[in-house]
């Protein structure tokens, strides 16, 4: 027993230095994330529905956007907010990811919307809705349900991503760790404190993951044939 | 001309400026380079991936239990992780697990790259194969079909056809996961980009050539799975 606990391994996992650490660092990674989740949200709408609208300029505008941004590499766009456009460490990282992810809420907010027929809509008008109407009640039900479970899906991707802000020294989880396995050099420590992260971000982005299945499966079984 | 341009300030100076493209134009070779590497982890990553992905995918959609339980936990766990901690996993863990057997970081990368990316093939994989129906491999095998040819005639060509654009919607995310490696100074492009902008200060036109290469490599695809969406959806 004695011999045990006085691994390496075991000398680590007893530190509260580990955990003050790792604390800090979750802390940032979640900040990051729901920051950029939320800019993406808002930012994502505008352009979403700016395509959805057919309108001639802002609809190529958003199209632009929406297809040149989702062909270049997260890591990229982190990159470029940090050194190009000369933001903090923890601002570039949001930013980046924003940039990213408002192009894919964007598409998934159009494909809901598109998901509704179009004759919905007319039927919508031809009884005397107004276009807010039409859209508050007859469009939007049934899309927000095929947006919702994308979306919560997409946070995982956000989650797991902001570990690329290690790359321009944000203290994130990944980063903190990385730091703390210099402090603890040896190879069983290191791997170990690679578990734990590992295990941090598998704990949370698991649960968002049930969440995201449960509510695809409990949303389409609610509303018959809509989630095919 | 040049008299203008030298009267220009932004030209001359700030991120963008003139002399900033010249350098990078002078040593676009290191970037030439770099998508080059970047080219081969992507395509023999892309290539693992498609083997782990189809193998997992399989076990998923059987019945035989611990092949199943083995697939889930693979899909989860690398679903539900940083790629950029399994890839820091690897390049730790193989030197101390074999001391002495030396991996270059590009093997890191495909590894990386080609196991995470499998797990996502996989449940496209699975999607695949359940979405075709018990009913039918019976009704082929009923009609003397063999289980193989069954397969090979009835099941796969449909199967496909579902398969293919979330597919080519992968490969998109491989290549873009694949800069990853530049964390590790994997040589790809993202590396070659950023160092030599680090060395010299020229980051905006560094990344803007470095993003076109990204996007020369990655729509081209993107297109293709639209194209296969809308032809799946037309059917």
């Amino acid at each position: 027993m004695e011999a045990f606990l006085n691994t390496p391994v075991m000398q680590m996992l007893s530190d509260p230095v580990l955990y003050i650490g790792l604390g800090y660092g979750l802390v940032l990674t979640l900040e990051i994330s729901v920051l950029a989740v939320v800019f993406s949200f808002i930012f994502g709408t505008i352009l979403g529905a700016m395509r959805y609208s057919g309108l001639p300029v802002l609809s190529q505008i958003a199209t632009t956007y929406i297809e040149v941004v989702r062909n270049l590499p997260q890591l990229l766009l982190i990159l470029t907010s940090y050194f190009v456009l000369g933001l903090p460490a923890m601002w570039a990282a949001t930013i980046g990811l924003t940039i990213y992810t408002s192009s894919i809420i964007a598409e998934v907010i159009r494909g809901g919307l598109n998901s509704v027929p179009v004759g919905q809509w007319e039927a919508a008008r031809s009884q005397g809705f107004s276009f807010l109407q039409s859209m508050r009640y007859i469009v939007l039900p049934p899309a927000v349900v095929k947006m919702i479970p994308p979306i919560v899906s997409q946070f995982v991707t956000v989650i797991k991503d902001s570990s690329f802000a290690m790359a321009i020294g944000a203290y994130e989880l990944m980063f903190k760790g990385t730091i703390l396995a210099a402090k603890y050099w040896k190879p069983s420590q290191i791997i170990t404190i690679y578990v734990v992260i590992s295990l941090v971000y598998f704990a949370i982005n698991f649960t968002i993951s049930s969440v995201a299945r449960r509510l695809q499966s409990r949303l389409t079984v609610g509303r018959g044939s809509i989630g095919a | 001309m040049s008299d203008i341009i030298s009267k220009i300030g932004f030209l001359q100076q700030g991120p963008f400026a003139i002399p900033r493209w010249e350098a990078l134009f002078a040593n676009i070779d290191v970037l030439g380079r770099g998508a080059l590497v970047t080219l081969l982890v992507s395509t023999l990553g892309l290539a693992l991936a498609l083997a782990l992905g189809t193998l997992i995918g399989m076990m998923s959609a059987s019945h035989v239990r611990p092949a199943k339980a083995f697939a889930r936990a693979y899909v989860e766990f690398f679903q539900n992780t940083p790629l950029l901690i399994q890839v820091f996993m690897l390049y730790n863990a193989i030197p101390i697990l074999y001391p002495g057997l030396f991996i270059p970081v590009i093997v890191i990368g495909i590894l990386g790259v080609g196991m995470y990316h499998g797990a996502y093939i996989a449940e496209v994989v699975r999607a695949g194969i359940q979405s075709i129906g018990r009913g039918q491999l019976e009704a082929a095998i009923s009609q003397g079909f063999t289980y193989v040819g069954a397969m090979r005639y009835i099941i796969i060509p449909q199967a496909m056809r579902i398969v293919l654009p979330p597919l080519t919607n992968q490969a998109v995310s491989l290549i873009k996961n694949t800069s990853v490696i530049a964390i590790i100074a994997g040589g790809d492009l993202m590396y070659a980009g950023d160092s030599f902008a680090g060395r010299f200060g020229h980051y905006g036109p560094t990344y803007i050539v470095v993003g076109l290469l990204y996007f020369l490599m990655c729509f081209p695809l993107a297109r293709l799975a639209h194209r296969l969406e809308v032809r799946t959806r037309g059917n």
